[in-house]
């Protein structure tokens, strides 16, 4: 069960001349919780669009341990990394906004699909099938984060906390094997914080995915994490477990900023030997 | 007021929800089936000219409506249609295949016209279909060897399996055959995964792509499907004219596809048929209503064209949803009553943010 | 020296396309809404001239400042009433509203009696005149659209570069809502920009009326622009100017070069490799998302 799933291999990334991620190296293991913490502009949403193949990066690569055995993941096409078990929540939400909880569900059961065009056209019975079989599945993820009462309801009239359960569900449609979460609890209150907390400590030990996400709220951070990752200015600044992280020199100064020093210029954080493994 | 007690998914599958939708619908079939003997020559021929319009709707509702890619040239796609049918059943190709192949070639343009929107989007997109709908029309007008140039080609009788369609009533079978067809084909389509892939490219490709959809193989896909149906309402156009020029497919052609879908109701598939009825319907209606107003105003050649561009403006400003919007609305008052609430469809007010962002 | 010739003509026709353009981008830069009425407002224009001139028995220039002093009233009039209740709503809405606009236009000229239907010369003090200079036989109709042209839209971009306008109008198409709470008086500038894209359109009717006659389908040149904004980018206003000059150019001369029937078709094959090569235009910005 300690088999690594993803390892990020000095990943860099430029846009211009701005560097938004430099020479980024972690691994995630199976079955983890592994979180990005940083500043905001640190460049951890940027790693995730690496992952997702949004963006291609300026050097280094990813390895992924697919369905069929290791694969490089940089070489892949955006739209097979839902194929390979790799599934996103997006820090602005998008969700599909003319469509109802439901159907947002059913597209995430897209690459679970089982009828191609033509019996799609005549509504065969694989396609009946299929979609009966679709929408049990989408029921085990809607009784899993409670969305019961949204079923029907039209994205585009849900207020912003349910959004955030519905993109979370939607990501858990697509049956992944790692999840990528950006953000999960921002903008959500304090009942709204614990349910998502439950709900991934659920994720890892019920449903037995991976879980990498970006997060601010430290105490869901060190409620459900067991590893960290600080990033400050698209470097690495730290990585262990939450304890180790959080007390680490650079981090706090990343942060607060060190005593005696009012403004907060770029300096290279200090590596006091927080590299665990 | 309906309760619908769900107990079974295949209820949220089906086509029909209830009962009472499989009684109105079985209704207008069977009212659209009687038709030839119920209405005069004249009206079942407006009635041909609806579903053959409605076909059209269809295609450019899947693309617009549902896929959210505008294109601003779709009469290309009914010229390219209605040609291929003239030209193939001139040489004496049997009606059936005529069509596959007006379906097809239609098709194959689709494909070559959605090349554009694998790169760009939004307004680019229609100045991308908007030039293929010039380019299209000046090649059927120019390639005269073929299609007869500006002059036009006449075209002989659809001829199917031995059957000689001339009268009025077998075309309208046939029309109304193929528009249930198709029908039901988008119907289906719409409730499994490839509709559905459809939608989420039109809320947010971003989502989409992440969620495993290939966004060019589904816009090439509904582009090709799009013109399609367009290429079989073109061929079916050919046959009912009986004589096709290209001056039929310009802009205002176009223009008047897209004026059907949005006065019918964006994405929806009623809204078709609604703006089909519409387009057929208001210059009968204005033919009518023009005894009744002052010479100067009733037989000045521009009233049409004013009446279309006023109704086309109330409807945008007043009833973006569109005909179908405002039906649903009528029903759900009729459903409720008296308890229809005044503020339930009431819309947000929106502030405009960059599409370029989007 | 024939290719000069062409190029001269092609270059005036191109400032018509640049004009109309010119409004495309105006509204598109305040609004990001693209009017397809400017071609039918650029036509009202020219019969506002004609109005003037034979209606009310204004000499050319009254009839012309009237004309333009009209248009821009009406344009702002049309964004009051008509346009203001929809913006925020999908850009297709809105399109399908101007189309409707330039249908319902087209129609209320038509159906004047006796007016609507014909085609009528705007009588210009400088028409059918000619210079010859160096061998070059100048239409001095064109001139007077290149001159005209170029004045303006050096006016147009030093005020959208230098001045406040220009940047609050900027401002309130990327974010309406944040505009409207930094205090911009984003419903005003939304009518003004109208007013100046009814004016700009005003401006290029009355250039063309000497050229192809005054009738109600004139704005059907209105079309042509569109490939003009395309190249030029649609955010750019020189770049619709350039790229209503490369679009007539290339019509110029592929009329003469070229076999029949490619003259009317060129723009729209221009418009197809501008797309596939650069889809932003020459001048345009390139705007992604971030996620």
């Amino acid at each position: 069960m300690n088999n690594i799933l993803l390892s990020a291999q000095n990943l860099s990334l430029r846009f211009g001349g701005v560097l938004a991620v430099n020479n980024v190296s972690f691994e995630v293991r199976q079955g983890e919780v592994f979180t990005l913490i940083g500043p905001n502009g640190a460049g951890k949403t940027t790693v995730f669009n690496l992952i997702s193949r949004i963006y291609t990066p300026s050097s280094g690569a990813i390895d992924y341990l697919g369905p069929d055995g290791l694969l490089r993941l940089t070489a892949q096409p955006p739209q097979a990394v839902a194929g390979l078990g790799i599934a996103r929540t997006f820090q602005n939400i998008e969700l599909f906004e003319h469509a109802t909880v439901l159907q947002n569900l059913l597209i995430g059961r897209h690459t679970q699909r089982q009828s191609g065009f033509w019996q799609d056209l005549f509504f065969t019975r694989t396609t009946r099938q299929a979609e009966l079989k679709a929408r049990e599945k989408a029921e085990d993820v809607i009784d899993f984060l409670d969305l019961q009462h949204q079923r029907d309801a039209l994205v585009a009239g849900l207020p912003y906390g349910v959004r955030k359960v519905v993109e979370l569900a939607r990501a858990l449609c697509t049956e992944p094997r790692l999840l990528l979460l950006d953000e999960p609890s921002s903008g959500l209150n304090v009942e709204e914080t614990e349910d998502m907390a439950f709900w991934i400590a659920d994720i890892k030990n019920d449903l037995g995915v991976t879980v990498l996400m970006v997060e601010h709220d430290m105490a869901l951070v060190s409620k459900v994490s067991d590893r960290v990752l600080a990033m400050n200015q698209g470097e690495v600044i730290a990585l262990g477990t939450p304890r180790e992280v959080q007390g680490d020199a650079g981090v706090i100064e990343a942060y607060l900023g060190s005593e005696g020093d009012v403004s907060s210029l770029r300096r290279p954080a200090p590596h006091a030997g927080a590299r665990a493994a | 007021m309906r309760f619908i007690f769900k107990t079974d998914y295949m209820q949220d599958i089906r086509l029909a929800q209830h009962a009472g939708q499989v009684f109105w619908y079985g209704a207008l079939m069977l009212a659209l089936l009687a038709a030839p003997w119920l209405v005069a020559e004249y009206w079942l021929a407006q009635l041909t000219f609806i579903l053959i319009y409605a076909i059209a709707g269809l295609g450019l509702m899947l693309l617009a409506g549902f896929t959210g890619l505008f294109s601003l040239g779709h009469a290309a796609f009914l010229g390219v249609g209605a040609y291929t049918q003239a030209v193939l059943t001139n040489a004496g190709v049997p009606f059936a295949i005529a069509l596959a192949c007006a379906a097809g070639l239609s098709a194959g343009v689709g494909v070559v016209v959605g090349l554009p929107a694998l790169r760009v989007k939004g307004v680019y997109l229609g100045m991308a279909t908007l030039s293929f709908g010039f380019i299209v029309e000046e090649v059927l007008a120019r390639w005269e060897s073929v299609t007869g140039g500006n002059a036009g080609i006449r075209i002989k009788q659809p001829d199917i399996f031995g059957w000689t369609l001339s009268s009025g009533g077998a075309f309208y079978f046939l029309c109304l055959l193929i528009t249930v067809l198709a029908t039901l084909g988008i119907l289906n389509l719409l409730r499994a995964p490839t509709g559905r892939a459809f939608v989420a490219i039109r809320d947010s490709e971003i989502s989409a792509q992440s969620m495993g959809i290939h966004l060019a193989r589904y816009k090439t896909l509904s582009f090709a499907l799009s013109a399609a149906l367009a290429g079989i309402a073109g061929a079916l156009y050919a046959h009912k004219l009986q004589f096709i020029s290209p001056d039929q497919f310009d802009i205002l052609q176009s223009i008047d596809l897209l004026l059907m879908i949005v006065i019918g109701g964006l994405g929806s598939v009623h809204g078709a048929f609604l703006g089909a009825i519409f387009l057929i319907a208001m210059p009968q209606a204005i033919a009518m209503v023009k005894d009744y107003l002052p010479p100067t105003v009733g037989q000045a050649p521009g009233l049409q064209g004013l009446v279309y561009g006023v109704v086309l403006v109330a409807f945008v400003l007043f009833e973006p949803q569109g005909l179908y919007g405002r039906w649903l609305k009528i029903r759900t008052y009729l459903q409720m009553f008296p308890f229809y609430r005044k503020g339930m469809f009431k819309r947000q007010k929106t502030f405009q943010k960059s599409d370029r962002l989007r | 020296m024939q290719l000069l010739q062409l190029v001269i003509s092609g270059i005036a026709q191109g400032c018509i396309y640049g004009l109309i353009a010119l409004g495309f981008v105006l509204i598109y830069k305040a609004t990001e809404t693209v009017s397809f009425a400017q071609g039918e407002l650029m036509m009202l224009g020219a019969f506002g001239g004609l109005a003037g001139m034979t209606l009310l028995g204004f000499p050319y220039w009254l009839a012309v400042l009237c004309a333009i002093a009209g248009m821009a009233l009406f344009g702002a009039l049309l964004e009051r009433i008509v346009i203001r209740p929809i913006l925020g709503q999908p850009a297709f809405s809105i399109v399908m509203l101007t189309i409707g606009i330039g249908y319902a236009a087209r129609g209320l000229i038509t159906m004047i009696p006796n007016i609507g239907t014909e085609t009528h010369t705007l009588a210009v003090p400088y028409k059918d005149q000619i210079w010859n200079l160096a061998g070059l036989v100048l239409n001095v109709e064109q001139m007077v659209v290149i001159a005209v042209t170029a004045a303006l839209s050096a006016l147009l971009y030093l005020l959208f570069r230098y001045s406040k306008l220009g940047l609050a109008m900027q401002a309130a198409s990327q974010n309406q809502l944040a505009a409207y709470y930094m205090g911009i008086p984003v419903k005003r500038l939304n009518g003004i920009a109208w007013a100046l894209a009814s004016a700009v359109a005003a401006i290029a009717g009355l250039l063309l009326a000497p050229i192809t006659f005054v009738h109600a389908n004139m704005g059907f040149i209105g079309l042509k622009a569109f490939p003009a904004a395309v190249v030029g980018g649609f955010s750019s206003l020189p770049g619709a100017i350039v790229g209503g000059l490369v679009i007539g150019i290339v019509e110029s001369l592929s009329g003469f070069y070229l076999p029949d029937g490619f003259k009317d078709t060129a723009a729209y094959v221009v418009v197809l490799i501008m797309l596939v090569v650069k889809p932003t235009g020459l001048f345009g910005e390139k705007l992604r998302k971030k996620v």
